[in-house]
């Protein structure tokens, strides 16, 4: 195209790359230069009034998102001016659900990494007062209690999946369906009231083993894997059960070699989810558990440990002087969150190592 | 072993809706039988209502007899599994199964049936299908690839040899071309020709050339309105419905007069 232009709007050499007027765009670097210039505006005003970080930052979004409207819309027009205004209304969305996030993490993980040491993981808390002790036996309670939630919520949880999606027609399967949303919605507190009161009918009242927890823990966690299983299963296209079927494959084993496998890691990616709910459950644990200083890997002989349990106590009981006690309940945080985030990088893992592989 | 097929009066239902009625037609072992008709009008029902994967809709049913050598497939000592291993079946759209290798997708009724065969035994019946299904020679070096990674035709002809792989005296077609390149179309009717030979086949399609190519018999489906059930018009060799069909609905389909 020649260099040389004609003034005349008519003109098509002009018009051609742009054919909706001469409208400009505005460069990739203008955004972020406008929120700079409303930041150094608004820092200014800020430090000659009493200066205020947070009052400075929420001034420069605000400031900085008209500014960007105002000029996109000079520059390239309205379409583009209300794009600009929402990418940056979905921005400052984003920012502000993560402040929170990075905020508790931050912190957990400050104070948590005082104490995240060799003593922590293997010792426990027997003839502590004050420094040193270790978490050792909330460690093991908590990866016990949790298994045996598991083996207790995952074949519940999944049979009755296959029930709802396989087998289940009209009043039943649609009460059992209302039930399961109902479960899902119980407090934490109901749960563990729910188990203390189903082994004290046979125990007496002042029962506490680490089986109740895990029974506790099942009435919170089966809902959620029926209902992640579900919508699994129910994503299994039909074709392959017809095709299982004109094999003269019977119902029951088209569900366990073609259905299973087809959603094994929708399934996988659920249960490990739901581990991860429940991990974490304080309240239970506290009236069906309680808590020991010591050692006890047996979840059907008296009290046991498990990491928020022991965070609260910790926490609210501190001995003398209270800052170790503290430390040791931030650390048992910081663990709680990499078990949480672990358990999410597995159920990513799985996901993707399971998924049906396509492509030649 | 091929086996003669003896359907009366036969009502299929989904749910309240009658979709399909009055069908009487027997259709002869080692023979090709073609159902033509136009869309909607119960081919596919009609079917799948053969070998018993019509009642696995939620509130579908069928009313009358569909008789095997003798044997009610609707009686009540009839199993629905057993009439589906004896009645095979390939579908409209490509089904294979997602999580199995094409070896697995062929060998998948033996497998999923836990039929125990020696590991040579099942190769040989994985190659013989893929060969019967004219698929051997472009998966060969591939056996352990998933079947998903096909192309949409090679998908189909997988679904044939999984089909033919467990032996059905009888196989129901339901447009198995209509995914088809015409090369592959040709090959899977040389291969209904040399199935025929072993298999009663009923195949459904839309192309009339086909019907007229492959079929001894043809029937004729069509409906009256939207909403109506749909019957069996005509049931006729093969040439005397292409040449000289004895209703007027059926020669004006054929001929195109359609509607
Ligand atoms: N799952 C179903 N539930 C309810 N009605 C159905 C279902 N499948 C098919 N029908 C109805 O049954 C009738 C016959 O459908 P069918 O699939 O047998 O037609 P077809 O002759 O195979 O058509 P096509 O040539 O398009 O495949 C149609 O009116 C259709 O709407
Ligand atoms: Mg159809």
């Amino acid at each position: 195209m020649s260099t040389q232009t004609t003034p005349t709007p008519s003109d098509t050499s002009v018009a051609a790359p742009e054919p909706r007027g001469r409208k400009g765009r505005l460069p990739g670097w203008a955004p972020a230069a406008t929120f700079l210039a409303a930041a150094v505006v608004c820092l200014l005003f800020e430090a000659f009034t009493d200066f205020n970080l947070a009052l400075a930052v929420v001034y420069t979004v605000v400031l900085g998102t008209i500014a960007v409207y105002l000029l996109s819309r000079s520059v390239e027009g309205p379409r583009q001016a209300v794009d600009r205004l929402v990418t940056c209304l979905v921005g400052s969305a984003f920012a502000i659900a993560m402040v929170p996030l990075v905020a508790l993490v931050w912190t957990v993980v400050g104070r948590g990494v005082t104490r995240l040491d060799g003593e922590f993981f293997g010792s426990s808390l027997v003839g502590i007062v004050g420094e040193g002790g270790g978490a050792y036996h909330a460690i093991m309670g908590t990866l016990i209690i949790t298994l045996l939630t598991t083996l207790i919520s995952v074949p519940i949880g999944l049979l009755t999946a296959i029930y709802l999606v396989e087998y289940g027609r009209g009043r039943l399967k649609r009460s059992i369906t209302f039930f399961v949303d109902v479960m899902t919605g119980i407090p934490s507190i109901v749960a563990g009231l729910f188990a203390f009161a189903l082994f004290a009918l046979f125990f007496g009242p002042g029962i506490r083993l680490g089986i109740m927890g895990a029974v506790a823990l099942s009435v919170l966690m089966i809902p959620v894997v029926v209902r992640s299983a579900e919508e699994v299963l129910k994503l299994v296209p039909n074709e392959l059960r017809e095709a299982s079927y004109a094999l003269g494959v019977p119902k029951w084993r088209t569900i366990v070699k073609v259905v299973i496998p087809t959603s094994i890691a929708g399934l996988g990616t659920g249960v490990t989810l739901a581990i991860a709910r429940v991990v974490g459950e304080t309240a239970p644990l506290l009236i069906t558990l309680g808590i020991t200083n010591g050692t006890n890997l047996n979840p059907f002989d008296s009290r046991m440990a498990t990491l928020p349990v022991y965070a609260f106590y910790q926490l609210t009981q501190p001995g003398v002087p209270p800052q170790f006690a503290i430390d040791r309940a931030w650390t048992a945080a910081l663990l709680l969150i990499i078990l949480v985030m672990g358990l999410n990088v597995v159920a990513r893992l799985i996901s993707r190592f399971f998924a049906p592989k396509t492509g030649r | 072993m091929a086996k003669r097929i003896e359907v009366s009066d036969l009502n299929i239902y989904y749910g309240n809706f009658r979709a399909v009625e009055g069908v009487n037609v027997s259709i002869e072992p080692r023979s090709i039988t073609a159902l033509i008709g136009p869309s909607g009008c119960g081919k596919s029902t009609f079917l799948r209502s053969i070998n018993r994967m019509h009642e696995v809709i939620p509130g579908a049913r069928v009313e009358g007899k569909v008789v095997m050598d003798g044997v009610d497939l609707y009686g009540a000592d009839a199993d629905p599994v057993d009439v589906r291993r004896q009645i095979g079946m390939v579908f409209q759209r490509p089904n294979p199964f997602p999580t199995m290798s094409i070896y697995d997708n062929v060998a998948a009724g033996m497998r999923l049936n836990n039929k125990r065969m020696k590991k040579a035994d099942l190769d040989d019946l994985v190659e013989r299908s893929l060969k019967g299904a004219n698929l051997w020679n472009e998966v060969k070096d591939r056996l352990d690839r998933p079947g998903s990674g096909l192309s949409g035709g090679q998908q189909q002809r997988l679904c044939i040899a999984r089909a033919i792989a467990v032996e059905p005296d009888v196989l129901l077609m339901d447009e198995p071309c209509s995914a088809l390149d015409p090369i592959s179309t040709l090959a899977i009717e040389d291969l209904m020709t040399q199935l025929k030979e072993r298999f009663t086949i009923v195949i459904v399609t839309h192309n009339m050339q086909q019907a007229a190519r492959v079929s001894e018999s043809t029937g004729f489906f069509n409906l009256n309105g939207v909403g109506q059930p749909g019957r069996l018009i005509e049931f006729n060799p093969t040439e005397k419905i292409f040449s000289n069909p004895e209703q007027k609905a059926t020669e004006d389909y054929i001929s195109g007069r359609f509607g």
